[in-house]
C-alpha cells in the first residue's frame, strides 16, 4: 500500500460528494457550463490538435523510421497520454475548479503547480499567437494571382532579379525578407516591422473576440475551428492523390525501418511528441472539464480524445507527405530537365534526343568522349530520395516547403487560402485553451478585483500579451520565437506534469481519487489506470525530463540564422547565443519550474512568521463557488 | 578575259568571304538558339531553309526599324554553323559595304527594339528564342496603389472590431437587465432549503437569513 503524505483539512477545502450532487441539481448559475457535450469535446479536441500534429509529427515519423515510428508512438500514447489526460479530466471535474483552484484545494502548498501552469500558458500563448499572426499574413497575401512567393521580384533599377532571391529561392525570399525581414543575429533587433505589428494586432483582436466571454463564446467558435481543419485536410488529400509523385511521398513516409526502434532517441521523441501533443500541464484541460456535469464520463472522453488526436496525427502526416512527394517529384523533374537542357545546349543536339529514360546512358557516352566539357557544365545530381528526405518541420514546412508545392498546383491561390485557413483554425483552437489556462488562474489568485468582469480580465491578458509579443515583430523576432519554443514550452511542462501526478496519487490519495471516480462515472478505474497512474506514467515523464534536461544543459546552445553574406548561403548559419540570452533562458524555463517549490517555501515562511492557519478555509477562489458557511457570532 | 576570271573569282570568293565574316565565336556575331519542341510541343513546325530565310527577313526588318534605313535586305544577314539543336550564328553586314560588319552593340540595340515582333513571328518567347548575350528586358513590376493584403486585412479587422463592440455592448445590457431583475425579486428566497456544514457536522434546516450580511437587501 502506498503511504500517503499527511494532508490536513482536505475535507474542508473540497466539496463533498453530497455537495456535488446538490450543486448538480440546483445548477448554481454563476459557474459557466457547456451548452452540450459536443461543445466540450470539440473544444478539447481543438486544444489537443494543433500545429504540432501537422508539422512536427510527420517530420518525426519520417526521420525515425517511417511506419516503424507508429510503434513507440502508439505504445506511449496508451501508457503516457491517455492516463495523464484522464487524470486531468477527472480532477477538474471532481474539484470543479481551474488549475490554481484544484492544486490549492488538494494542498495549499501546491499552489505553485497552478502558478507554473499559469506562467507556461501565458508564455506559450504569446509565441503561439505570433505564429498565427504569420499564418494570417500569408492568408492575406493569398488573395492575388500569381502568388507573391512564386517568383522573384525585380530589383530597383529593373536590370535583374533581386540577388538574395536568385541565390536562394522565391519562397525563402518571401519568408525571410518580405515576411520577417530577418536580421542576421538575435542581438541585432532591427526595429519593429509595421506589417507584422498589424498582423499581430489582428491575431490578438480575433482571439479576444472569440474568448471574450469565456466558454460562452469559445464554445460557439469551436464548431468551426475544430471541424474545418479536417475538411481541408480531406480536400488536400484528394487533391494530393491526383498529383504526380504523391504516392512516392506516402510510401517514403511509411516505409518502416525497424532498426530505428533500437535507437533511444526515437522513443524519447515519441514520448515527447505524445506529451506535447496532448497540451497537458497547461491547466486548460482541467479548467474545461470543470465546467462539465459531475457525472460526465471522463474516462470515455479521455480515451476518445486520445484516439482522435492519434488519428489526426497520422492523417495529417499522410496528407503532408503526399504533397511533399509531389514537390519532390517536381524538383527532381526540374533538376533533370535543367541537366538535359545543359547537355543539349553544350553539344547542340536535337531537342528530344535526350529524355529522362536515356539520360544516364547518354551522359555516360558524352562523358566518355568529352569529359572536360561535361566537367565545365557543372551538372547537378538529381536524386528523388534526397528531395524527399529534405524533411522539414515547423515553420519551414508550412511557409517554405508547402507554399512552394502550392505554387506548382493549378489555381494556386485557392489552395493557399485553404491551407492557411486550416493552420489558422488549428492554432486558434489551441489558443482558446491557452487563454483559459491564463485567465482562470488569474481570477483564482484574486490578482484582479472580483467585481471586474471576465471581459475586462481577458482584455487585459490579451493586451499585455500583445505588447510583450511585439518582440516577435522585430527583425530578430524569428530567433526569439525559436528560443521561446525550445525553452518555455518544454522543460516546465514536464516538471508540472510530474508534480500533477505525484500530487493526485500520493498527496490527494489514490484511494480517495478512485472513490471519486466511482462516484462520478459509476465504476472504479480498473487495473490499467492504477498501474499507469501510480508508476508507469510518472516514470516515463521523469525519464523524458531527465534526458531533455541533460541534453539541453550539456550541449552548446545554438540557433540557425539567415545571413545573405555568409559563405554557405542559402544554408542557414549556425550561431551561438550571446551570454545575456542565458538570463532569458532561465526566465523562460527556470522560473516556471522553480515557482513550484518556491511557492511552497514562501507559504511555509509566511505561516511560520504569522502563525496563521494555512489549512483553513482560505480557498476563496472565484472558479469554485463552494459556499463555506461559518455562522457569524457577534 | 581577265575581267571574266575576276568575275568568276568574285562569285566563288563572295560566299567564301561571307563565310569568313560569319563563323563560330565571330566577334560581331550572335548565336541564336531555338527550342521549338519546348515552346510548341505537338504543334512544332519543322525548321528548314525557308524558316532560315524567314529569320533573315525578320532580322533585316529589325535592322531597318532601328536604323530607319530602308536599305537592309536579307542578303545582309549571314547565317552559319547551323546545328540540329536548332542553333546558328549570324552576322549583319552593312548595306553599303558587304565586307563591313555592323558592330555587336548596334545589332543588340536593333534586336532589343524589335524583340517582341521577332518572337511573335516565330510563335516563340524570350526563353525559347534565345540570342545568347542579349538578355531580355524584365517586365516592370505591377505596383498596385494599395497592396492586396491590406485590403483583406482591413476587411478582417473591421469585422473583428464590430464583433468585439457588439459583444461588449450586449454583455453590458445583459448585466444591467440582471441587476434590475435582482433588486425586484430579492424577497422570494427566504424559504430556500439549504444544507450547511459547520465544524464538520451536517446541519439540516432552513437557513436563517438574519445572520448573513446581505446588506443590499436591508432597507432602512
Amino acid at each position: 500500500l502506498v503511504k500517503i503524505l499527511p494532508n490536513l483539512g482536505l475535507g474542508d477545502r473540497i466539496p463533498s460528494h453530497q455537495e456535488l450532487e446538490r450543486m448538480e441539481k440546483e445548477e448554481a448559475g454563476d459557474r459557466p457550463k457547456w451548452d452540450n457535450k459536443t461543445q466540450y469535446m470539440l473544444t478539447c479536441v481543438g486544444f489537443c490538435v494543433g500545429l504540432g500534429n501537422v508539422w512536427r509529427f510527420p517530420y518525426l515519423c519520417q526521420s525515425h523510421g517511417g511506419g516503424a515510428f507508429m510503434i513507440p508512438f502508439l505504445i506511449l500514447l496508451v501508457l503516457e497520454g491517455i492516463p495523464l489526460l484522464h487524470l486531468e479530466f477527472a480532477i477538474g471535474q471532481r474539484l470543479r475548479s481551474g488549475s490554481v483552484g484544484v492544486w490549492t484545494a488538494i494542498n495549499p502548498y501546491l499552489t505553485g503547480v497552478g502558478i507554473a501552469s499559469l506562467l507556461v500558458s501565458f508564455l506559450v500563448g504569446m509565441y503561439y499567437n505570433t505564429i498565427i499572426a504569420w499564418v494570417m499574413w500569408y492568408f492575406f497575401n493569398s488573395f492575388q494571382n500569381p502568388l507573391p512567393w512564386s517568383q522573384c521580384p525585380v530589383n530597383a533599377n529593373l536590370t535583374d532579379l533581386v540577388s538574395e532571391c536568385t541565390r536562394s529561392s522565391p519562397v525563402d525570399y518571401f519568408w525571410y525578407r518580405d515576411t520577417l525581414n530577418t536580421s542576421t543575429s538575435i542581438g541585432d533587433s532591427g526595429g519593429l516591422q509595421w506589417w507584422m505589428v498589424l498582423c499581430l494586432l489582428c491575431a490578438w483582436l480575433l482571439l479576444y473576440v472569440c474568448c471574450l466571454r469565456g466558454i460562452a463564446t469559445t464554445g460557439k467558435a469551436v464548431y468551426v475551428t475544430s471541424t474545418l481543419p479536417y475538411v481541408v485536410l480531406t480536400i488536400f488529400l484528394i487533391r494530393g492523390l491526383t498529383l504526380k509523385g504523391s504516392l512516392d511521398g506516402i510510401k517514403f513516409l511509411f516505409t518502416p525501418d525497424l532498426n530505428e526502434l533500437m535507437n533511444p532517441s526515437t522513443w524519447l521523441d515519441a514520448g515527447a511528441q505524445v506529451f506535447y501533443s496532448f497540451s497537458l500541464a497547461f491547466g486548460g484541460l482541467i479548467s474545461f472539464s470543470s465546467y462539465n456535469s459531475v457525472h460526465n464520463n471522463c474516462e470515455q472522453d479521455a480515451v476518445i480524445i486520445s484516439i482522435i488526436n492519434g488519428f489526426t496525427s497520422v492523417y495529417s502526416a499522410t496528407v503532408i507527405y503526399s504533397i511533399i512527394g509531389f514537390r519532390a517529384t517536381e524538383r527532381f523533374d526540374d533538376c533533370l530537365e535543367g541537366n538535359i537542357l545543359a547537355l543539349l545546349n553544350a553539344f547542340n543536339l536535337a531537342e528530344g534526343s535526350i529524355k529522362e529514360g536515356n539520360y544516364a546512358e547518354s551522359l555516360q557516352n558524352l562523358n566518355g568522349t568529352f569529359p572536360e566539357t561535361i566537367q565545365s557544365l557543372d551538372l547537378k545530381t538529381c536524386d528523388l530520395q534526397t528531395f524527399l528526405s529534405q524533411g522539414v518541420e515547423g515553420t519551414g514546412l508550412a511557409f517554405i516547403v508547402f507554399t512552394e508545392a502550392i505554387t506548382k498546383m493549378p489555381v494556386s491561390p485557392l489552395w493557399s487560402i485553404l491551407f492557411f485557413i486550416m493552420l489558422f483554425c488549428l492554432g486558434l483552437s489551441t489558443m482558446f485553451g491557452s487563454i483559459e489556462g491564463t485567465v482562470v488562474p488569474l481570477q483564482d489568485l484574486n490578482i484582479f478585483p472580483k467585481r471586474w468582469p471576465k471581459e475586462a480580465i481577458t482584455g487585459i491578458v490579451c493586451l499585455v500579451s500583445f505588447v510583450i509579443a511585439l518582440i516577435f515583430a522585430q527583425s530578430s523576432g524569428n530567433y526569439w520565437l525559436a528560443l521561446f519554443d525550445s525553452f518555455a514550452g518544454s522543460i516546465p511542462l514536464l516538471v508540472i506534469a510530474f508534480c500533477e501526478m505525484i500530487a493526485v496519487v500520493y498527496i490527494y490519495g489514490i484511494d480517495r481519487f478512485n472513490k471519486d471516480i466511482e462516484f462520478m462515472i459509476g465504476h472504479k478505474p480498473n487495473l490499467f489506470w492504477q498501474v499507469t497512474w501510480r508508476f508507469v506514467s510518472p516514470l516515463i515523464v521523469l525519464v523524458i525530463f531527465v534526458f531533455y534536461f541533460v541534453t539541453k544543459v550539456s550541449s552548446n546552445v545554438t540557433y540557425i540564422a539567415w545571413n545573405p553574406s555568409s559563405e554557405d548561403f542559402p544554408t542557414l548559419e549556425v550561431l551561438e547565443y550571446p551570454a545575456w540570452i542565458y538570463v532569458i533562458i532561465f526566465i523562460l524555463a527556470g522560473v516556471p519550474s522553480l515557482v513550484v517549490p518556491g511557492t511552497a517555501i514562501f507559504k511555509l515562511i509566511r505561516r511560520c512568521c504569522s502563525n496563521k492557519n494555512v489549512y483553513g478555509a482560505e480557498v476563496d477562489t472565484v472558479s469554485a463557488k463552494v459556499q463555506m458557511f461559518t455562522t457569524k457570532m457577534s | 578575259m581577265l575581267v571574266w576570271i575576276l568575275f568568276l573569282l568574285c562569285q566563288v570568293g563572295a560566299p567564301a568571304l561571307a563565310q569568313d565574316l560569319c563563323q563560330r565565336d565571330a566577334p560581331n556575331g550572335y548565336k541564336v538558339r531555338i527550342s521549338l519542341k519546348t515552346a510548341l510541343g505537338e504543334d512544332a513546325y519543322e525548321w528548314n531553309q525557308s524558316e532560315m530565310f524567314f529569320f533573315q527577313a525578320t532580322m533585316a526588318f529589325a535592322m531597318r526599324r532601328h536604323f530607319q534605313m530602308e536599305t537592309y535586305n536579307v542578303d545582309n544577314i549571314i547565317l552559319c554553323v547551323q546545328t540540329s539543336r536548332v542553333s546558328f550564328w549570324f552576322v549583319v553586314t552593312s548595306p553599303d559595304n558587304t565586307t563591313m560588319l555592323i558592330p555587336k552593340a548596334d545589332v543588340e540595340k536593333a534586336v532589343r527594339m524589335s524583340r517582341h515582333r521577332i518572337n511573335n513571328a516565330f510563335l516563340l518567347s524570350d526563353r525559347t528564342l534565345e540570342f545568347l548575350g542579349i538578355y531580355p528586358t524584365l517586365a516592370a513590376p505591377v505596383n498596385p496603389d494599395t497592396p492586396p493584403w491590406l485590403i483583406v486585412f482591413g476587411v478582417v479587422i473591421g469585422a473583428v472590431c464590430v464583433g468585439i463592440i457588439a459583444l461588449l455592448i450586449s454583455s453590458l445590457l445583459q448585466k444591467r437587465r440582471k441587476e434590475k431583475g435582482m433588486t425586484e425579486d430579492g424577497q422570494d428566497e427566504e424559504d430556500m432549503q439549504v444544507k450547511g456544514v459547520e465544524n464538520g457536522i451536517n446541519l439540516d434546516g432552513t437557513y436563517n437569513r438574519g445572520f448573513t450580511d446581505d446588506d443590499r437587501f436591508t432597507k432602512l
